[in-house]
């Protein structure tokens, strides 16, 4: 690797500005149009072929010389959690349900954009001096919240929002030294990743990039599209919660997940898959030999779009590498710079280097 | 219409157990379709072919043959103990006359066992489904009823009102009854796509019928038929519908909005009142699955909306079901060579 | 065949290193069978008679529940999370083992009341080493539980009944059997304790056109035991349903009049909680008509679980006088 590797370690502007535009983009399960847009205008001169299946996913085959050429899957979903408008209250508000994994207590005085047009809108919340003091020790349920976009009628509110519109936090993407700030960087990094690798694809290989839809709901686009692609072999790149804060009582943070600043966290076990054992000693070792620093993400719970890929037809031989990101699934989380460059020159090498004989067991 | 209905719903099928439904609905549509054949765990294929070139486009319609019910999980004393077959709420059992499939059919009654033998903690509390019993007035029941047997619920269907039927298996009777009034319909006019008419097995289990049915029929587009709530006390307007206003067209992750979209066109050109409902997540129907089956279907969902869903006193109205059908005869009929070209996500 | 369990259920093999179990299976099977080949998932496919007859899928998992290194603090305890349904109140003193032969012992946080069960965070192993450097385990290593097979009058016990009994009767079957108009697809799965995962992309490469699970199941004849007509020396089981599966009442009825023809002792099986295989093998393509054969097993998930050798032995029976003849629904 070193001064051979096509992937510089500064990202360049145009690449930030890439991972700007679909960090700030509203793409919750289902409704992921105006990220795939974001991604076809800017991997089209790349892509041998390229379509959008049956559910949304974005699927891009770029061919490297020669014959036999292993199938590559690289996949990120192009899905966030979120919000999706349920009903139009009578005066206007809207009631919502949230889609994927959020925890209520993320929600309460954010403001949102909703729709395809990114109306904005605010989840206000009760003021203090009117709750009660029992009210105050529990949770707000989402059943009692809603969007208010400013307007006081309910013919109003239906003449700009339909219910099924989905919705997500507002949070303007920005870059503060080694760090980027932003939300949806679960999976926006993946995706940005995603693409670079289609511009300065690994040499030797089939890519077969699988920009997918709904992995927030259960991994469903992943399914059908490892299904369609029918890979040799398949590496899922997602964003893992950096959960390295400190204990409130001292003693050590043991459950951290995956910590900040330490390099892509390679898989070995999550609720969903265990990574096939080649393919994770491949990754090791391409680290280690090219001095990028890596780290294993904790084995626990959790699960990326391999769990769906690896039990496609007679098993697909699959592991995920992740960015580190603190804060995933709210509104505002927080990656370095460091780790995202380092995730890319990792899967660039590793897959450059990649023959069937690392998927034996 | 009403007397198919009336008989479906007097047939057992219980999730995994459709044989008897899947040989009604195989002597109703044989008539009306072109080939008839049953997929290898049960559901039922029936395919009207269309009046395009081939390579024809397919559109399946589908709708889960199966319905909720109990299984002997044991003998106890003369009595019989139970296990669930689909989602079953054990308050609406005490009391239910049921029939037990066992060597012969023998009718029997879900009961709840005095307090005194019962648990402390139970007194004023619902009673869980492990301590009912069921009682078929037998001795020794243990000679005719094995573990494993089935038991069905036995409330004969009930008119009420106006054009209101009340029984239990309208999930999702119901809807093949409108898949029926569709073929029908199709029979008398121009339709260019292949119509794949499915009655699929174990949708209140695992949906299996319906992976099974989109790997292996692989049509262009699927629309799965079910049941939703319809609105009734205590229950949450925004996510239940009014009885006898016409049935709801499923938006969310796991509908094609071109297949929405189609299906609002063809509600609007026969007039019928079609409700958006939307399901932010699992949609918990057929079409859950078949929207992933093999490389994935551009799947949509049309419901009937149904008072007291999964008691035995379910209640839909008639005029909803024969609407449905018609809705989706329209559907399939607008259905021209470009349609797929016109799909898309964005 | 109880020196083959013993040797089976004393192996190393948790859910994603199930490598030894599988090479115990191809030395024990290969001789009898006539096509052998490993899925990319690392299970076994051990064919019989290819190319004839109906293609009956025969599935038993050879993986266990077991832990995975997940920390490992300054003093060298290492932290771990579970592979498949491990309950944390049969952990404390249990003993672990690695690959390379390493063991540990577990212990939990002395906060932990000596009355409760401690939560799996809570819980540590112990390698004896003094320091992080010392721990011989790395962040991501796999292990399972240990502890010797024994008998107690006709009764095996063992930690991993669940399912190397499964797999003994598949292997003694394919000893056993004399002919047969089938293809007969022995699938030594993996990965099934963490989700059925190794027979839903066996079932998919096989595609066959019946599916047999071979599984332990729970019993109901213990003390205070679950509401569930199951005993231990009644016969294997035939099941009808548990919670994820309604086995397909065609496959119900064929090993009903099997057993009942060759006088095999059975008992029907409604299990409240708990899958098998045959759950992914059902939904595989255009769906598989599957049944169960279940061995019943005291203590499933303890480090003693515990069979009876009659039930085992008729569970061979039955399974081989269902595939010596016709399989047809």
């Amino acid at each position: 690797m070193g001064l051979n590797s096509p992937i510089p370690a500064r990202p360049s502007a145009a690449h930030l500005r890439l991972l700007k535009r679909l960090s700030e983009a509203v793409g919750i399960p289902g409704s992921e149009s105006e990220v795939r847009k974001i991604i076809r205008a800017h991997i089209e001169p790349f892509a041998d072929e390229l379509r959008t299946d049956a559910m949304g996913n974005l699927l891009v085959i770029r061919k490297g010389p020669g014959r036999r050429r292993l199938r590559v899957m690289l996949a990120a979903h192009m899905d966030e959690v979120g919000f999706m408008v349920i009903s139009v209250g009578s005066e206007g508000e809207l009631k919502f349900e949230t889609v994927g994994g959020l925890d209520p207590r993320q929600l309460l005085g954010k403001p949102v954009w909703v729709g395809k047009d990114r109306l904005p809108g605010v989840i206000g919340g009760k003021p203090v001096h009117l709750a009660t003091r029992e009210e105050l020790k529990q949770t707000v349920k989402v059943e009692s919240m809603a969007i208010d976009i400013g307007v006081s009628k309910k013919e109003t509110a239906e003449g700009k929002v339909e219910a099924g519109a989905g919705a997500t936090f507002a949070t303007p993407f920005r870059r503060i030294r080694g760090m980027v700030r932003g939300k949806a960087l679960d999976d926006r990094m993946g995706v940005a990743i995603l693409a670079e690798l289609l511009e300065h694809p690994p040499e030797g290989i089939e890519l077969q990039a699988a920009f997918t839809v709904q992995e927030e709901v259960g991994l469903r686009g992943a399914r059908i599209a490892a299904h369609a692609l029918n890979p040799e072999v398949a590496i899922v790149l997602d964003c893992t919660p950096a959960r390295d804060l400190p204990a409130w009582d001292g003693e050590e943070n043991t459950q951290y997940n995956a910590k900040l600043g330490l390099g892509p966290a390679i898989y070995v076990a999550d609720a969903r898959t265990l990574a096939h054992p080649g393919m994770l000693r491949h990754l090791v070792h391409t680290a280690e030999s090219s001095g990028i620093p890596y780290q294993i993400r904790q084995p626990g719970g959790g699960g990326t779009d391999a769990g769906a890929i690896h039990l496609t037809r007679e098993g697909i031989p699959s592991i995920s590498v992740s960015v580190p990101a603190r804060y995933i699934h709210t509104a505002c989380s927080i990656a370095t710079v460091s780790d995202w460059r380092n995730t890319v020159r990792l899967v660039h090498a590793a897959v450059s280097g990649l023959s069937v004989s690392v998927l034996g067991r | 219409m009403l007397v198919l209905l009336k008989a479906l719903i007097q047939l057992p099928g219980l999730s995994g157990y459709e044989g008897p439904v899947q040989r009604r609905m195989r002597a109703e549509w044989e008539p009306l379709s072109d080939e008839v054949r049953v997929g290898r765990i049960g559901s039922l294929y029936a395919t009207m072919r269309g009046s395009g070139q081939e390579p024809r486009k397919s559109v399946m319609l589908a709708a889960h043959m199966d319905a909720i019910g109990l299984m002997a999980s044991e003998l106890v004393d003369g009595f019989i103990r139970a296990a669930p077959i689909g989602g079953l709420d054990a308050r609406v059992l005490p009391g239910q006359p049921v029939i037990v499939h066992g060597r012969r059919d023998l009718p029997g009654i879900v009961v709840q066992p005095p307090m005194h033998i019962l648990p402390e903690d139970l007194r004023r509390k619902p009673i869980p489904l492990k301590y009912l019993l069921v009682d078929v007035g037998l001795p020794n029941p243990a000679r005719v009823v094995r573990p494993g047997d089935l038991i069905s619920f036995a409330q004969p269907p009930t008119e009420l009102g106006e054009d209101v039927l009340s029984g239990h298996s309208l999930d999702n009777r119901a809807s093949l009854v409108a898949i029926t009034e569709c073929l029908r319909e199709l029979g008398r006019r121009e339709h260019g796509w292949d119509v794949l008419a499915v009655a699929t097995v174990q949708e209140e289990e695992t949906f299996a019928g319906a992976y099974a049915a989109g790997f292996e029929l692989k049509p262009s587009v699927a629309v799965a038929v079910d049941v939703t709530w319809a609105r009734g006390p205590e229950l949450p307007e925004h996510k239940t519908f009014p009885l006898g206003k016409g049935p709801t067209n499923g938006w969310g992750p796991n509908m094609h909005p071109g297949i929405y979209s189609a299906l609002e066109a063809a509600a609007k050109r026969v007039e019928i009142p079609l409700t958006r409902e939307v399901l932010p997540a699992n949609c918990g129907t057929d079409a859950f699955a078949l929207q992933i089956a093999g490389e994935g279907l551009p799947t949509g969902l049309i419901s009937i909306p149904l008072k007291y869903m999964h008691t035995p006193v379910e209640v839909v109205s008639l005029k909803d079901v024969r609407r449905t059908g018609r809705l989706l005869a329209e559907f399939v009929a607008g259905l021209d060579a470009d349609f797929m070209d016109t799909l898309s996500w964005d | 065949m109880q020196d083959l369990i013993k040797k089976l259920v004393e192996a190393f093999g948790p859910s994603g290193k199930e490598d030894q179990v599988r090479e115990i299976v191809r030395g024990e099977i290969e001789a009898h069978v006539d096509e052998i080949s490993v899925s990319p998932l690392g299970g076994l496919h051990a064919i019989v008679n290819p190319g004839g007859g109906t293609k009956v899928m025969v599935a038993a998992h050879m993986d266990e529940i077991g832990v995975i290194i997940s920390h490992i603090d300054e003093n060298g305890f290492a932290r771990f999370h579970n592979i498949g349904g491990v309950f944390p109140h049969t952990l404390v003193g249990h003993r672990v083992r690695f690959e390379e032969n390493v063991t540990g012992v577990i212990g939990v946080e002395a906060t932990v009341k000596n009355t409760d069960a401690p939560k799996l965070s809570q819980a540590f192993i112990d390698f004896g080493a003094g320091s992080k450097a010392d721990c011989p385990v790395h962040i991501g290593d796999l292990g399972a539980f240990t502890r010797p097979f024994v008998t107690l009058g006709d009764r095996y016990v063992a930690k991993s009944m669940d399912d190397r009994i499964g797999v003994a009767v598949a292997i003694e079957t394919a000893k056993r059997l004399r002919s047969t108009p089938n293809e007969i697809q022995f699938a030594f799965t993996t990965q099934e304790e963490v989700g059925l995962r190794g027979a839903k992309t066996s079932a998919y490469g096989l595609d066959p056109e019946v599916g047999i699970a071979l599984d332990v199941t729970k019993t109901g004849d213990t003390p205070k035991g679950i509401k569930m007509a199951m005993e231990l020396g009644r016969g294997p089981a035939i099941k009808v349903r548990d919670s994820g599966l309604l086995s397909d009442p065609r496959v119900v009825d064929l090993m009903v009049r099997r057993a009942e023809a060759a006088r095999i002792p059975y008992q029907l099986e409604v299990l409240e909680r708990g899958r098998t295989d045959a759950t992914a093998i059902q939904l595989t393509r255009a769906g598989v008509p599957v049944g169960v054969i279940s061995i019943p097993c005291r203590y499933v998930h303890t480090p003693s679980e515990m069979v009876d050798a009659s039930d085992v032995e008729n569970a061979v029976n039955l399974l081989q006088a269902i595939l010596e003849h016709p399989v047809e629904l």
